[in-house]
C-alpha cells in the first residue's frame, strides 16, 4: 500500500487566542445577520463568522444593493448602502450566546460600532464578551450612512480617533481586539499603525470602497435607487480583490503596522484565499460570494485549499503564510537587466489576431502579420515598411467571397500546403528585437500556452534602478513606457 | 404587398414548421455575444460574401446597442434578417470561426444576427438614408429577388431613383416563394422587403418583360440591373412526369408556403440530392407523408446538399437511396402507382452488358445518365413524385438582352462591378453565379449598386 497523502491541517489560531477549524470566516454583513444564518453557515463548514455589526438600533432603506455585471457575468462588483444591524441588541446577544454554546469550535467574532464615548464602547465590549464572543472587531470602516454620524469610516480615516477608541476598548476587553480598516484613505498604513500603537491584537482589511456603481440611463438616477435618489455605497466583490491585496501587502510589510490580519476583499474561492494568506493574512473573510451563491461555496474553498497544500507539500497554513511578502519590493529594486520576449507557438494559434491589434494599438508595434506575401519587414525600421492594421482590414474588405457550393466549385480546398491548423497568413509574428516584454499579447491571447514569455539572456549582471543611479552620476534615460 | 394578410402565416404552417433555430432570449444572446473573441480582421467577416462586420455587430449586442448592431449588419447586407435564417452558416461565417481550432463550439453568429434584426424589425425598422438629397439617375432592376433588392436598396439609400419590375405578385423571389418555411417564413421575407420599399423604392408587380418593354427601359433608365435568377426546374425526361401528382420541388414548396395546398401523398419520392431536394423532402415529412425517399443517381459523397442538410433530413426521417435513377413514372388514373428505377451503382453495372463508356459517373448531368433500356429495373411504390434536379437558366429572357454576353448559360460580368458586356446592363445573383445562396445574390447586388453609384455620380457631376 502506498502511503496515504498527508491531509493538511487547515486550522488556525488567530492572534494566539482565537481557534478556528479553517481560515474561512464570514465577514460582518448580511450573511451573519442572525443566529439561524450563522448556525447554517457553520453546518456548511465555515470556520468562523463575524456577526453583523452590533450597535444602537438603526433604520434601513430599500433598496440597498446594486452591482456591476461584466461580460454577461453577474455581480463582478457589489455595492451596498445597508447600515449595521437593525435588530435589537438583546436579540443579537442572546443569539450569539446560543450559537457559541452549540458551536464551541467555530470562531465567533462580534463586530462593534457605537457612538464615540468611552462608556458606550466599554458597555458594548462587556455585553459582547459576556455573550461569549471569541473576539471583537471594531468597525471603523463602514463608508456610508454611519460615517455621517461620526462612526465607521469617520473614525477609521483619522489615526488619532482610531488610536483613542482602540485604547478605550483595550482597557476593557479580555478577548482579542481586531480593528477593521477602511480603504477610503490615502495610506492605509497610518491607521494600521495607530491601531497597533493602541494595543490592537489584530486587524481586518479591507472594508468596502466608496462607490457609485452606475446610473440608470432611463431615469438618470444612480443605483441603488431609493425613491428617486441614491447615495454612495460601499463596493466589494471580485472587482476589489486587487486593491485589497495591495493594501494587505502594504500593512503586512510595515513593521509598525503588521499584526495578525484577517483578509477581506473579493475573496470568492480557495485561490483568492491562498493569495491573501501568502501576503500575510491568518484568516480570510467572505461576503459577496456567499451573497451570490450561498454558504455552500465553503466546501470547495476548504477542499481546493487542502488539495493545493497537499500538492505543494504544505502540512499547515503557517507553512506558506506570508511566503510572498518577500518578493514584493519597491520598483527601484527590480532588475533592469532582466529581459523577456513574447513567443507565439504556431501550432496552438487559432488566428484571432488579438495579440496583433493589442500590440499595435496598446503596446509597441512589434507583432506583425507578414508571414505570407510580405517580405519588406527586414529593412523597414520600427514602424516603416509594415502593413498597418487599417490597411489589412481594407485589403480583406476588397476580397470577393462566395458560398462554397459542392457542385459549382470543383477546385480542391486550398489548405494543402499549410503547416498548421491555422492558415499561416493569420498567424502573427513577434519581432523579438523590438519586443519590450510587456506581457500584453500574452494577457489577451485566449488560448493557454499559445503565447509564452521567454527569458533572453542579456549576459549582464542584475542591476536595479537604485543601483544604477547610485553608481552612475547621471543616469541614462532608458525607460520607454510611463503611464 | 402591404396588406396584413401577407404578414400572417397559416396556423397549420406555424404548427408544422417551427423555427429550425429558435431565437435567443436576451440573456442567452448576451452570454453568447460575450463569448465572441472579437477577432481582428475576423475570418467570419472575410467568409461572409457581404462582409458583415461580425465581431462589431456582436460586440454591440453585448453592449446593449441593438440598433447599432442591426445597422452594422444592414450596412453590409440589407437582407440581414433573412440571411440570418437562411444562410448556410456552417460553411460561411460560423464555419470560419476560430473557435473550431480551439475545441469549442463556434459562436452562433446566425442566431445572434437574427436577435439583432428581430429587435430592429420589432422597433419599427427605420433605415437611414446614406444621402439626404435625391440625385439624378434612375436604375431599373428586373426581378425582385435578393440580388435586385440589395441593388435597389443601396442605390435608393444613396439617393438615386430605382424601379423594381417583378413578374410575380409578390417580391422576394425565392426568399418569399422558395425557402423552407422552418428557415424563413414568407411573411418575414415580405416584412423585410417592406423596409426596403419604405426607402422609396418603386415596385411594379405582374410585369412580364418583353423585347419591347426592354427597349423602353433602355431609354427611360440610365442602367438596368438583371436580377432575374434562374428559370424553370429541369425535367426528368421520363414517361409519366406530366401527371398532376408529379410536382417539381419549387412548385411544391411555393404551394405549401402560400398556403394554397398543404397536402402531400402518403408515400413521397424526391428525385435529386441538392439542398432544394432536401427542403422538399423535409417539408413532405412535416406535411404528413409517412415515408419520404430521396433518390439520387450517385452516392452521398457526390450529393450537392450541404452535410448539415443531409444530417437534419436523416433526423427527420427522410430516407436516401443512392445509385438510383428513375426511368418511368407509372400512373393509374388520377394517382401514381410507382416510380420505376434502375441502379447506377458501378458495382452492379460492372456485371451488366453495358460498355465502360456508358457508365460515366461524376461528369455532367447528361453524360452520367444511364441508358434505361439495357438494365434490369425495379419499382418503388409511391403517391407523389417531386423532381428536384436543379433549375434551368432563364434563357428565354436573357436572349432578349442582346448586348449581354452569356457563357455556359450564365451572364458574364466584371466581378467587382457586376457590369455586363453591354455597359448599360449590370447583373447579379443566380443568373450570374449559376445558383448560390441568398447572401451571394445580396453581395452581387450591392457591388453593382456601388459601382452604379460611382458611375451615376460621375455622369451628373
Amino acid at each position: 500500500m502506498p502511503d496515504q497523502p498527508v491531509v493538511p491541517d487547515l486550522s488556525v489560531l488567530f492572534a494566539g487566542k482565537i481557534h478556528s477549524p479553517n481560515p474561512f470566516w464570514l465577514a460582518s454583513a448580511p450573511p451573519t445577520n442572525c443566529g439561524d444564518q450563522v448556525m447554517r453557515a457553520f453546518d456548511a463548514g465555515w470556520g468562523g463568522a463575524v456577526w453583523k455589526t452590533l450597535g444602537d438600533p438603526i433604520v434601513n432603506v430599500s433598496s440597498r444593493y446594486s452591482s456591476v455585471d461584466w461580460n454577461g457575468q453577474r455581480m463582478m462588483g457589489l455595492n451596498n448602502i445597508e447600515l449595521i444591524t437593525d435588530r435589537p441588541l438583546e436579540t443579537n446577544l442572546r443569539e450569539i450566546a446560543e450559537v457559541k454554546k452549540r458551536y464551541p469550535k467555530q470562531a465567533l467574532i462580534a463586530s462593534l460600532m457605537v457612538e464615540s464615548t468611552r462608556e458606550a464602547w466599554h458597555k458594548i465590549v462587556q455585553q459582547s464578551e459576556d455573550a461569549g464572543a471569541d473576539g471583537l472587531e471594531l468597525n471603523f470602516g463602514c463608508p456610508h450612512g454611519m460615517s455621517e454620524r461620526g462612526m465607521g469610516s469617520a473614525v477609521g480615516q483619522v489615526p488619532e480617533y482610531t488610536e483613542m477608541i482602540t485604547a478605550w476598548v483595550k482597557e476593557k476587553a479580555r478577548t482579542p481586539v481586531l480593528v477593521k480598516l477602511t480603504p477610503n484613505i490615502t495610506d492605509i498604513r497610518t491607521v494600521a499603525r495607530a491601531a497597533k500603537r493602541a494595543g490592537a491584537d489584530g486587524l481586518s482589511a479591507i472594508n468596502t470602497i466608496n462607490s457609485i456603481t452606475g446610473i440608470d440611463l432611463d431615469t438618470f438616477v444612480p443605483r441603488p435607487e431609493v425613491d428617486g435618489k441614491s447615495s454612495h455605497g460601499g463596493y466589494c466583490g471580485p472587482a476589489v480583490k486587487p486593491i485589497a491585496l495591495n493594501m494587505v501587502q502594504q500593512v503586512q510589510s510595515d513593521p509598525e503596522a503588521a499584526l495578525p490580519l484577517s483578509g477581506i476583499g473579493g475573496i470568492s474561492d480557495w485561490r483568492d484565499a491562498a493569495e491573501f494568506l501568502l501576503l500575510g493574512c491568518s484568516t480570510v473573510q467572505v461576503c459577496t460570494a456567499v451573497m451570490h451563491y450561498g454558504y455552500r461555496i465553503v466546501e470547495d474553498m476548504t477542499d481546493g485549499l487542502a488539495n493545493w497544500m497537499s500538492e505543494k507539500g504544505f502540512a499547515r497554513i503557517s507553512d506558506f503564510q506570508s511566503k510572498s511578502l518577500a518578493s514584493v519590493r519597491e520598483w527601484k529594486h527590480l532588475n533592469l537587466n532582466y529581459k523577456i520576449v513574447a513567443r507565439i507557438h504556431e501550432e496552438k494559434c487559432i488566428g484571432c489576431q488579438l495579440c496583433y491589434t493589442a500590440c499595435w494599438d496598446g503596446a509597441h508595434q512589434c507583432i506583425h502579420m507578414d508571414r505570407v506575401g510580405q517580405t519588406s519587414h527586414a529593412g523597414g525600421g520600427h514602424h516603416g515598411g509594415h502593413v498597418t492594421p487599417a490597411m489589412r482590414e481594407a485589403q480583406s474588405r476588397e476580397v470577393i467571397s462566395m458560398t462554397p457550393i459542392p457542385k459549382l466549385d470543383y477546385a480542391a480546398s486550398a489548405n494543402d500546403n499549410e503547416p498548421y491548423a491555422t492558415p499561416l497568413a493569420r498567424i502573427p509574428r513577434v519581432d523579438e528585437s523590438e519586443c519590450v516584454g510587456c506581457n500584453l499579447c500574452y494577457l489577451v491571447c485566449p488560448v493557454p500556452g499559445c503565447i509564452t514569455m521567454e527569458e533572453i539572456d542579456l549576459n549582464l549582471p542584475s542591476q536595479s534602478w537604485e543601483q544604477r543611479t547610485s553608481s552612475v552620476p547621471k543616469p541614462p534615460i532608458t525607460g520607454r513606457k510611463c503611464d | 404587398m402591404t396588406s396584413s394578410d401577407q404578414h400572417r402565416t397559416h396556423p397549420e404552417l406555424v404548427a408544422r414548421f417551427p423555427d429550425l433555430h429558435p431565437p435567443f432570449d436576451q440573456q442567452s444572446a448576451l452570454t453568447e455575444a460575450n463569448r465572441c473573441l472579437y477577432c481582428f480582421d475576423a475570418p467570419c467577416t472575410a467568409a461572409c460574401p457581404t462582409h458583415i462586420d461580425v465581431p462589431r455587430f456582436i460586440k454591440k449586442i453585448a453592449q446593449s446597442n441593438l440598433r447599432g448592431s442591426a445597422l452594422t449588419i444592414l450596412d453590409a447586407n440589407i437582407l440581414g434578417a433573412s440571411c440570418s435564417r437562411v444562410c448556410p452558416v456552417d460553411v460561411l461565417c460560423e464555419g470560419a470561426c476560430v473557435y473550431h481550432r480551439y475545441n469549442q463550439q463556434p459562436i452562433e453568429i446566425g442566431r445572434l444576427q437574427r436577435f439583432a434584426m428581430d429587435a430592429f424589425l420589432h422597433n419599427g425598422a427605420q433605415l437611414p438614408q446614406k444621402s439626404a438629397a435625391n440625385k439624378p439617375g434612375k436604375v431599373a432592376c428586373i426581378g425582385a429577388g435578393p440580388a435586385s433588392l440589395s441593388c435597389a436598396a443601396e442605390l435608393r439609400q444613396q439617393g438615386f431613383g430605382v424601379t423594381v419590375f417583378e413578374r410575380k405578385a409578390l417580391p422576394g423571389g425565392l426568399n418569399t416563394y422558395g425557402v423552407a418555411e422552418y428557415k424563413l417564413r414568407s411573411a418575414d421575407s415580405l416584412r423585410e422587403i417592406e423596409m426596403i420599399r419604405s426607402l422609396g423604392v418603386d415596385f411594379r408587380f405582374g410585369e412580364e418583360i418583353s423585347a419591347a418593354t426592354l427597349a423602353k427601359l433602355e431609354q427611360d433608365y440610365h442602367a438596368i440591373f438583371l436580377g432575374v435568377g434562374l428559370g424553370a426546374m429541369h425535367k426528368l425526361g421520363v414517361p409519366g412526369e406530366d401527371h398532376p401528382a408529379v410536382i417539381n420541388a419549387l412548385d411544391f414548396i411555393e404551394r405549401y408556403k402560400t398556403g394554397s395546398n398543404l397536402t402531400v401523398g402518403r408515400r413521397v419520392v424526391v428525385i435529386g440530392a441538392g439542398n432544394t431536394a432536401i427542403d422538399a423532402a423535409r417539408a413532405a415529412r412535416r406535411l404528413g407523408a409517412e415515408s419520404v425517399q430521396i433518390l439520387y443517381r450517385r452516392d452521398h459523397q457526390r450529393m450537392a446538399a450541404f452535410a448539415f442538410e443531409y444530417t437534419q433530413a436523416i433526423s427527420e426521417g427522410v430516407a436516401f437511396r443512392w445509385w438510383t435513377q428513375p426511368v418511368a413514372i407509372h400512373t393509374y388514373g388520377p394517382t401514381i402507382s410507382a416510380i420505376e428505377c434502375v441502379s447506377t451503382d458501378p458495382a452492379t453495372l460492372a456485371g451488366s452488358a453495358l460498355s465502360k463508356a456508358d457508365i460515366q459517373v461524376g461528369g455532367s448531368k447528361s453524360s452520367d445518365t444511364v441508358p434505361a433500356g439495357n438494365l434490369p429495373s425495379f419499382r418503388i411504390p409511391c403517391d407523389t413524385v417531386i423532381p428536384a434536379i436543379g433549375q434551368s437558366p432563364l434563357l428565354s429572357f436573357l436572349e432578349l438582352c442582346r448586348g449581354v454576353k452569356l457563357e455556359n448559360n450564365r451572364v458574364v460580368v466584371d466581378r467587382n462591378t457586376g457590369q455586363t458586356s453591354d455597359p448599360q446592363y449590370f447583373a447579379g445573383g443566380d443568373c450570374v453565379n449559376g445558383g448560390r445562396e441568398v447572401v451571394d445574390a445580396v453581395a452581387d447586388g450591392k457591388r453593382s449598386a456601388q459601382a452604379l453609384g460611382r458611375i451615376l455620380e460621375g455622369a451628373h457631376a
